[in-house]
């Protein structure tokens, strides 16, 4: 006997011609589009990975998005957060993000959260969505939101990117892992490098959120194989997909058969007393960029270290000798330790690394260029390109 | 224990460390005999893969084909002509896990 549909259908007219591409799909049908209009999905962050996300299932018809972001819009984010334009640079990513939804989709509602994401108000929030999906750059917000996801029992899809390679999979659903079966401790801080030092590849956010957005509509429909239990790896440069198994560990903290983490904790502070190297650039020597261009322009013996990367070497440089950083300890000897040295990188925290290494090598004559070749262009020379 | 040629995959953030590649080679019985190997081959990768005590970092999985090595019997896992061994670090979206210890924030 057939199963009568016991969902109310509320999609107008309007909407069925909207959709008719997904309605015309058994997969989907108007019962698969009606759960698609009731369901409530969150989007931690409005930037590259948030971007196709939210873009995607506002076209799909996910009739309740929640964004949060307290960020601004920055002329280096249109190189990969398409949601946002040139116009919008200077404006609250909130708002560009939302206008966009509604242009493309009037029949949603979105709900803005104008705010840092936090323990005090993570459990509160996440209650009033039935999937969550992370699209945040930082490990204190992931391990934040995976806990946050595991306590309300809402699940966490998850997507990663670091250059040209990505990680996506759905956490915190009840008999799979959680991002903590994965890496239960978080890296130590001050030795991560933002997309600022990395670099990323404009295209990568595009193709792991949509891969996010695939996963929110196959747990809304429950249509397909989601990505539970399975960590996929991107590889954007050579087009390769692999994919690991990931298992629910019983002893997780947070998800096991005997969860010590009850409640959200200070993940500031999580993440900062694993630390097993203190961040390095605290108290180094330093020399300001008006300094040395005063003396250079008045021909002292100064010798310019450069530790920054070839390939930012062509973008700009004042003339300095150019060792990586990586390679300092192997071309130390290149440098005259009885000359007067100062260390630059891009904005100052590579070379405060470098002055440091030199000083315990028996540099005694070193200084860091506080704010890097960034603050020579702004503040000495502004035909220097920022990058 | 016999020595078998396998693979392992190295993530972006280390294959400045090991002459730019994105796989490398090794002759190796179990997981922890390949990665010895690896660190022979290539050293400067040893201290973005292993604490000065020897052990490897927490925020970095090991995976023989598509299982970790947790769930096995850890570096004493075998390793069979042809597996592929995965090095799965941490990243999370814009910042990734202290593998470059050349950056730092801004």
């Amino acid at each position: 006997m057939a199963t009568v549909t016991e969902i109310p259908i509320t999609l107008n007219n309007d909407e069925i011609l909207r959709y008719s591409r997904h309605l015309i799909m058994p997969e989907v049908g108007m019962e698969g589009q009606q759960k698609l209009k009731t369901a409530r999905v969150l989007c931690i962050g409005a930037g590259g990975l948030g971007s196709p996300l939210a873009l995607y299932l506002a076209a799909a018809g996910v009739g309740t998005l929640g964004l949060v972001d307290f960020d601004v819009v920055d002329y280096t984010n249109l190189q990969r957060q398409i949601i946002h334009s040139t116009a919008d640079v200077g404006r609250k990513k909130l708002d560009s993000a939302a206008e966009k939804l509604t242009a493309i989709n009037p029949f949603l509602n979105i709900r803005k959260f104008d705010m840092r994401l936090s323990s005090e108000n993570a459990l509160e929030l996440f209650r009033d969505f039935d999937i969550i999906a992370d699209g945040t750059d930082n490990f204190p917000t992931r391990y934040l939101v995976n806990d946050a996801c595991v306590l309300t029992g809402k699940p966490n899809v998850y997507g990663s990117i670091f250059r040209f390679e990505g990680q996506a999979s759905v956490f915190a659903t009840k008999d799979g892992p959680c991002y903590r079966c994965l890496y239960p401790e978080p890296p130590p801080p001050g030795l991560v490098p933002s997309c600022a030092e990395g670099g990323v590849l404009g295209i990568l956010p595009g193709l792991v959120g949509v891969m996010q957005a695939t996963e929110v509509i196959k747990l809304i429909l429950g249509a397909g194989e989601p990505l539970i239990g399975r960590l996929l790896l991107i590889d954007a440069l050579g087009m390769k997909f692999r994919e690991l198994k990931l298992r629910k560990n019983p002893d997780c903290p947070v998800c096991g058969t005997h969860p010590t983490v009850t409640k959200l904790i200070d993940y500031n502070q999580f993440c900062g007393i694993r630390g097993e190297e203190k961040p390095v650039g605290t108290g180094v020597p330093e020399i300001q960029v008006e300094e040395l261009k005063r003396r250079l322009d008045a021909k002292e013996d100064l010798f310019v270290l450069d530790v920054r990367e070839p390939h930012e070497y062509q973008i700009c440089n004042i003339g300095g000798y150019l060792i990586p950083l990586n390679d300092l300890p192997n071309r130390v000897h290149e440098l005259d330790s009885s000359r007067e040295i100062v260390v630059h990188c891009k904005m100052g925290g590579r070379s405060a690394k470098a002055v440091a290494f030199l000083q315990q090598s028996g540099f005694s004559k070193v200084r860091n260029v506080a704010g890097g070749i960034t603050a020579w262009a702004e503040r000495v020379d502004p035909k220097v390109p920022k990058y | 224990m016999m020595k078998r040629m396998s693979k392992i995959h190295i993530p972006t953030p280390l294959r400045q460390y090991v002459g730019k590649q994105s796989t490398v080679e090794v002759k190796a019985g179990t997981v922890g005999e390949a990665m010895n190997a690896l660190v022979a081959q290539h050293p400067d990768v040893r201290r973005h893969l292993y604490t000065d005590d020897g052990k490897l970092r927490a925020f970095v999985n090991l995976y023989v084909n598509d299982e970790d090595i947790r769930y096995l019997q850890k570096e004493g896992t075998a390793v069979h002509e042809g597996d592929n061994i995965s090095i799965v670090p941490s990243i999370a979206g814009g910042a990734i896990g202290p593998l470059v210890l050349s950056g730092s924030q801004r």
